[in-house]
């Protein structure tokens, strides 16, 4: 089994009114997380990116956690604290240039001893490029192509330089991109930086199953997870690749209690935090794409329909199609006879491990088990202690059982997750 | 300027490439031990050698009170992941960032990102400047208090005092506002080098600390007095301005005397000045210039890192000490407080505010 932390991010996951909460920003949370991360012998830590303010309805998002760090540089500063974690970034490849990215990863690998990681996503949204030279400039249609190639030229870079430290010019010359010249960093520890991808689309699995290490997915149950793995491990041979080469790791919560009861109880607790009454309307009104303003969280849904054309929601992707998310709102709301805040609170779940720690240990390893996932994202709902409960009192679980490592084996990230170091093209 | 302005000491810790983080974090914690006001990383997509803001965001928590000082380039970055990262770094150093704002003139340079040809020094120059001018605004385009975690209303930020920039530059726009919140310092250092003519001009306008390359003190102080003097007609305070010589230092063997025909003096050196000698003439060196007032200290860049910067502290800063002309502690944690530069007010604030700014 494999496991990494998610640092909390800027959505309604993150419960910042709590007494418990701390700064999102100060250098101390991150080190924290960090630091109970490879206490817990995880394998890599995760931070997010957003590159504008959200904005609602024409305004600046404010119910939410608001800023953050610039990801490569709190992670360079996160490798003088700590050993063997692995450092995962998420960089947009549509905002950056492979050259300097490509050599931003290789400084944090050499800088780490082999612990970096990239998450590759992409963007075609003209709202973020009003921050860029580049613009708006991406077809949706686009983005995958350009990712493509971007990770295809970053390893062209990461290569040029030979194991035994010769620089050789490099010349790339793609539809994206057309360059040429010298790398300035030799070849880093592990060759290649761990390249990560995000996104469950058919596009995105395809993307995956021929370039990256790891794939982070948000799957429901251990039969959607189960659909999901099939798929992507099955898209890998016509890559020349083997199931082991991608690894399949879901982002996921834990709440934890003594019994199953009590963790049943907090688990709602902290529903009901994530959901305050202002969050359930901001909710609704993403998928209705209206201002919905006037109704009372803890009254009916609207009975007008969504405007599908909407561009209430700026910064996030927006539901594919608000028609039916709304529809199947409303059937579950009449069903069961559920309140504006209820049917949010509801509908908006994500996949959740709740119980004692024998009964999370039970159910990490069961998925895992049964081909659900090769290991999970943890997603923690607090900053930066978050993670401190599933470290003390799951993880001694899963080390019992042989699920998952005592000890780290190796030094870098690519030893962490089994993967081979990649094959130098010169 | 009077001799009796505090002197200012800086070191770079570039040198041949390296790329673990061992012997970074051995030069900075020396530079720390003694007291200088902070070390520089050069960098450039030009020649071997690591991401520079990379290298001191991995030295800010192994050390805890020196600045730290990359190159970054602006010619081919994006001008907000630079101020992104910039005031990371400030986070993760909790107020010890500065960042020297650098060009990329060569073609060679431009066909590694393939984006846009080389163009004269005047024009890399000039968007230096707007990088610079809108890294500071975005800074500011979160106010200190913007954070209000209100749970009675549920908001985690009064959107009020976060403002976007809407800045037109000659070659990119940015809306905003930041992601990053406001950095410790407000805003991280600016340092250019002034010594060329097209960088004259931005760094008098933007620039924190400026180094120049001079060959006399009779040259510095007419560099810095020209520094000033622009300064002022941006409606800056020239006083706030920082100018330090640039040195390049080679203390070889300290028991030997200076090369005949050198003397202790600099000499030309490409486009910079160049010291030969031991560690002591260094220090008489520093104090015949500082005392002259022609400039506020020095910015090193030992031949030798690991040599000379150990003979710059053991020997010439600990004889500034002994004779009392450099401090032997830092009296504040920040960049800006070595520096003796005030924490900047938020600009923006006043555009949502009728509060007059202090």
């Amino acid at each position: 089994m494999h496991l990494a932390a998610h640092f909390p991010g800027v959505n309604s996951t993150t419960v910042w009114a709590d007494p418990r909460s701390r700064s999102q920003i100060d250098f101390s949370s991150f080190e924290h997380l960090a630091r109970t991360a490879e206490r817990g012998r995880f394998d890599f830590f995760f931070l997010a990116e957003g590159l504008r303010l959200r904005e609602h309805n024409g305004r600046i998002h404010d119910l939410d956690v608001v800023g953050r760090p610039e990801s490569l540089t709190v992670l360079n500063a996160l490798a003088a604290v700590t050993d063997r974690l692995g450092l995962a970034a998420t960089v947009n490849a549509t905002f950056n240039e492979p050259y300097e990215l490509a050599r931003r990863l290789a400084t944090l690998d050499h800088l780490s001893a082999g612990r970096a990681a990239w998450n590759v996503v992409t963007s075609s949204d003209a709202f973020t490029g009003e921050n860029f030279r580049r613009g708006g400039y991406l077809d949706r249609a686009d983005r995958y192509t350009r990712a493509a190639e971007f990770v295809a030229t970053a390893r062209e870079l990461w290569d040029s330089w030979t194991p035994d430290g010769t620089s050789r010019p490099f010349t790339h010359s793609g539809p994206q991109f057309d360059i040429a010249g010298e790398f300035t960093v030799p070849r880093s520890p592990q060759g290649h930086p761990v390249v990560i991808q995000a996104g469950d689309s058919g596009e995105g699995r395809e993307f995956a199953a021929s370039t990256a290490d790891v794939i982070f997915t948000r799957h429901g149950t251990l039969e959607a997870g189960r659909t999901f793995y099939a798929d992507v491990k099955g898209r890998l041979a016509k890559y020349g690749r083997q199931p082991e080469d991608l690894k399949i790791m879901p982002g996921v919560t834990v709440v934890l209690g003594d019994t199953d009861a009590e963790a049943q109880h907090n688990a709602a607790e902290i529903r009901a935090q994530q959901v305050s009454p202002q969050n359930a309307i901001l909710a609704l009104e993403q998928v209705w794409g209206r201002d919905l303003s006037a109704y009372d969280p803890d009254g009916p849904l609207p009975d007008i329909d969504p405007d599908p054309a909407s561009s209430l929601v700026q910064g996030r992707v927006r539901v594919a199609d608000p028609l039916a998310v709304a529809a199947k709102w409303r059937a579950l709301s009449e069903a069961k006879g559920l309140s504006i805040r209820r049917t949010v609170i509801e509908s908006t779940a994500r996949q959740s491990f709740i119980g004692s720690p024998v009964t999370v240990a039970a159910e990490l390893t069961r998925f895992v088990a049964d081909d659900a996932a090769d290991g999970f994202i943890l997603v923690p709902h607090l900053t930066p202690g978050g993670l401190d409960g599933f470290v003390d009192r799951v993880v001694p679980l899963l080390q019992e059982s042989g699920a998952f490592r005592s000890e780290y084996t190796g030094s870098t990230l690519r030893s962490h997750l089994g993967l081979a170091e990649p094959v130098w093209k010169g | 300027m009077s001799a009796t302005r505090p002197l200012h000491l800086a070191a770079e810790i570039g040198g041949p490439p390296r790329y673990d983080a061992g012997s970074h974090v051995a030069l900075a914690r020396l530079a720390e031990q003694g007291t200088l006001d902070y070390v520089t990383l050069d960098d450039s997509f030009a020649r071997p050698g690591p991401d520079a803001l990379a290298v001191l965001a991995r030295v800010a928590p192994a050390t805890t009170r020196i600045g730290l000082v990359p190159t970054v380039t602006t010619t081919h970055t994006e001008p907000f992941h630079v101020s992104s990262a910039v005031a990371t770094l400030d986070w993760v150093s909790k107020g010890r960032a500065g960042w020297q704002a650098d060009v990329s003139a060569t073609e060679a340079e431009a066909r590694l990102f393939g984006r846009r040809s080389a163009a004269p020094a005047a024009a890399l120059w000039r968007e230096a400047g707007e990088v610079a001018d809108v890294g500071a605004r975005l800074w500011d385009s979160w106010e200190d208090d913007a954070e209000i975690r209100d749970v009675a209303t549920g908001r985690f930020v009064d959107r009020d005092k976060l403002h976007y920039v809407d800045f037109e530059g000659g070659t990119f726009s940015v809306r905003g506002p930041a992601i990053v919140p406001r950095p410790p310092q407000g805003h991280p250092v600016t340092v250019i080098d002034g010594t060329s003519g097209p960088a004259r001009e931005p760094a008098a306008r933007y620039a924190d600390v400026v180094h120049v390359r001079a060959t006399s003190p009779e040259q510095a102080e007419s560099l810095a007095g020209d520094l000033r003097r622009r300064a002022a007609a941006h409606g800056r305070d020239p006083g706030t301005l920082r100018v330090l010589a640039a040195l390049t230092v080679d203390l070889g063997d300290a028991e030997t005397a200076p090369e005949p025909g050198l003397g202790s003096g600099p000499r030309p050196a490409g486009p910079g000045t160049y010291f030969r000698g031991g560690p002591v003439d260094l220090a008489e060196h520093i104090t015949r210039w500082h005392r002259g007032g022609a400039v506020d200290g020095f910015h090193l860049t030992p031949i030798a890192p690991e040599r000379d910067l150990e003979r710059i502290v053991n020997g010439t800063v600990a004889l500034l000490q002994h004779r009392s002309l450099f401090r032997t502690f830092y009296p504040g944690g920040t960049l800006r407080e070595h520096l003796g530069l005030a924490r900047p007010a938020g600009r923006l604030a006043a555009a949502s505010t009728s509060e007059p700014q202090s």
